[in-house]
């Protein structure tokens, strides 16, 4: 499913002494199919484009096409449903989105409202649970009565469990642990390439905007101020830091590593294991000579 | 020696007590911590991280041992002035905020202590510039982006001027250089004062700063010691689902392809020279 946003602006509390602009003019292309990073520093309005990718927040100016779905400002929609029930999206605080009596009926709620019969929403809720590592003891517990981690790990379950088309994550390893982290990581990753499934990763890991994604937006003061690959994102270290970003720790790594032998690999490094396996070509390569 | 400030003594907490069958979130935990000093919380989800920080500051009481602070056992009648002194930032700010605006939110614990109103005036403005927040004062707590509500919450619990401040996962969803500004506000103000920190983190380059890492496992204090001594454990902390320090993580990965190191490295700076002195340099 294709997602565009063309000229969006957003305002939070409009024609109130609270007003807030969040989001100006904003352009963003989504193929279906691809992996989509978002980053930007504190409050550059990542959270509230993400928002708007299933129609919880209408733009007040521009519009967004989800799949066949246009959303406008100011305009009823009546499709906004099978939206929903095709974009899943994690939120960046676990508590937003969990609800129900216990563990196990949150993650079953939102197949069994699309009209999944119960049965099949639990098997689906156990297996997840177990994909998600949920220690099983918690399954009959309140999703308010579980460490912060857990929580997130059943909220990722909750949206994993609607078989969206589109998968949104608005910091989804915060308050992971590493393991977790990269576990969870490396199943959205394999669920975006078994699956097809688009993915929309907001992320203050520069280091997994590298890692997984096709194409990278930097939001910077409520506007999407640049758009490209990894390797055109993070090939120029000025321009990050101009937008309040850094370079992923191992692209930091390369350049101390190159001014020491004064020398320079022939690209960006976006992962260790292309660091290690660069460095150890050039060091066989100058024991030959 | 410093004195000792925090002190758990074989302290055992379940939240469900009619469940026999469920294991304690904390587990028969001891340790001390003395007056000064940098110490990171590490563990795996549910190990028992925010439960210990809550068995700290008094929101829990545990159901076997002691909690001590300040050299006095913590009950319900020494609460007060105990949390006065000390500066909390949850895991979730959402949950720790009570006041309408920012400035609000950040006056309230000063004026609950009785600080004059002065004084709170100058402190609330100066934790909120701290954190980069003077743009937001009369914003409310609960509508702001979710790293904006951790500065806030930070300047809450700097504004205090505790003398122990406990941060829970405080900075997760802080943008890189965020998480730095922060990182230095906490190392000046022990610069300044004699701040104890105490920090719960999943980020090991931040345990990395402490001067003692305390390692949480099912409840259990699984280990205590200085991040090389915690570190140099190396496998064994991966397979309690933690990770290792990035100059860790590449060491490894250069020596599986068959690039020689001459020691284990935990900082970067060290790596490199390392790989300096025994492959270019020659
Ligand atoms: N409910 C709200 N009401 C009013 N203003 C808001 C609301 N939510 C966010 N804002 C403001 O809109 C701007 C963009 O916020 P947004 O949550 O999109 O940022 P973000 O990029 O996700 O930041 P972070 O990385 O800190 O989560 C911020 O200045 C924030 O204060
Ligand atoms: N309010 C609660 N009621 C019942 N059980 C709880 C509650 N809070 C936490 N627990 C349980 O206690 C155990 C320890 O939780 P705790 O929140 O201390 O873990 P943590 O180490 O902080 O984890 P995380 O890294 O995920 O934040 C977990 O098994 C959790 O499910
Ligand atoms: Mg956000
Ligand atoms: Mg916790």
């Amino acid at each position: 499913m294709d997602i565009t946003l063309q000229q969006v602006s957003y305002a939070y509390a409009k024609n109130t002494p609270f007003e807030k602009r969040a989001l100006f003019d904003v352009n963003l292309d989504i193929p279906s199919g691809s992996y989509q990073a978002i980053i930007g520093h504190t409050g550059s309005g990542k959270s509230t484009v993400l928002q708007h990718l299933n129609a919880l927040l209408k733009p007040t100016e521009g519009s967004i096409k989800i799949g066949d779905v246009l959303v406008k400002a100011d305009q009823k929609n009546k499709h906004l449903r099978k939206v929903r029930q095709k974009v899943g999206i994690v939120f960046q605080f676990p508590e937003h989105q969990l609800f129900d009596e216990t563990v196990l009926k949150d993650i079953m709620f939102g197949p069994m409202n699309f009209g999944v019969p119960a049965e099949e929403a639990k098997s689906r809720a156990i297996e997840l649970s177990r994909l998600l590592g949920l220690p099983e003891e918690v399954l009959e517990k309140s999703p308010f009565d579980l460490s912060g981690g857990q929580m997130r790990r059943v909220a990722i379950a909750g949206v994993l469990a609607m078989n969206p088309e589109v998968l949104v994550l608005d910091e989804p390893t915060a308050g992971l642990d590493p393991r977790g982290r990269k576990e969870i990581m490396d199943l959205f990753y394999r669920l975006h390439q078994e699956k097809g499934l688009t993915t929309v990763l907001v992320t203050h890991s520069m280091e997994d905007a590298a890692r997984y994604a096709d194409r990278i937006a930097i939001m910077h003061d409520g506007k999407c101020v640049l758009e490209g690959t990894p390797q055109e994102i993070f090939e120029n270290e000025e321009r990050l830091l101009d937008y309040r970003l850094e370079l992923p720790q191992c692209v930091k790594f390369q350049k101390k590593v190159e001014q020491m032998m004064g020398k320079k690999l022939p690209t960006i490094c976006l992962t260790e294991e292309k660091l290690a396996e660069e460095l150890a070509r050039l060091m066989k390569e100058e024991r030959e000579v | 020696m410093k004195s000792e400030i925090i002190s758990l003594q074989e302290v055992t907490f379940t939240y469900t007590e009619e469940e026999k069958n469920i294991r304690p979130a904390v587990d028969n935990v001891s340790f001390t911590i003395y007056e000064g000093e940098w110490v990171a919380i590490v563990g795996h989800n549910g190990s028992g991280k925010s439960t210990l920080a809550r068995l700290m500051n008094g929101l829990l009481f545990p159901q076997k041992g002691t909690v001590r602070i300040f050299g006095e056992t913590l009950n319900e009648q020494n609460l007060w002035e105990t949390r006065s002194q000390m500066g909390m930032v949850f895991q979730n700010p959402d949950n720790q905020f009570v006041g309408a605006t920012v400035q609000d939110d950040v006056a309230f614990a000063l004026e609950n202590n009785g600080i004059p109103f002065e004084e709170m005036v100058e402190r609330v403005q100066q934790s909120i510039e701290k954190v980069n927040m003077s743009s937001f004062m009369n914003s409310e707590p609960h509508h702001l982006s979710g790293g904006q509500k951790q500065r806030v919450a930070i300047a809450g619990a700097i504004a205090l001027q505790p003398r122990i401040l406990l941060l829970d996962e405080a900075t997760s969803m802080l943008d890189p250089q965020g998480r730095e500004e922060v990182l230095s506000i906490v190392r000046k103000l022990r610069e300044e004062t004699d701040l104890t920190v105490i920090s719960i983190t999943h980020d090991l380059e931040e345990a990395l700063l402490a001067d003692r890492i305390i390692m949480m496992n099912q409840g259990e204090k699984y280990a205590v010691g200085s991040p090389e001594e915690i570190f140099l454990r190396g496998q064994e902390l991966v397979d309690l689902g933690l990770d290792l320090p990035f100059a860790m993580n590449v060491s490894r990965l250069l020596r599986d392809q068959g690039i020689e190191l001459v020691a284990e490295h935990m900082s970067e700076e060290e790596l490199v020279n390392d790989l300096w002195t025994s492959h270019f340099n020659k």
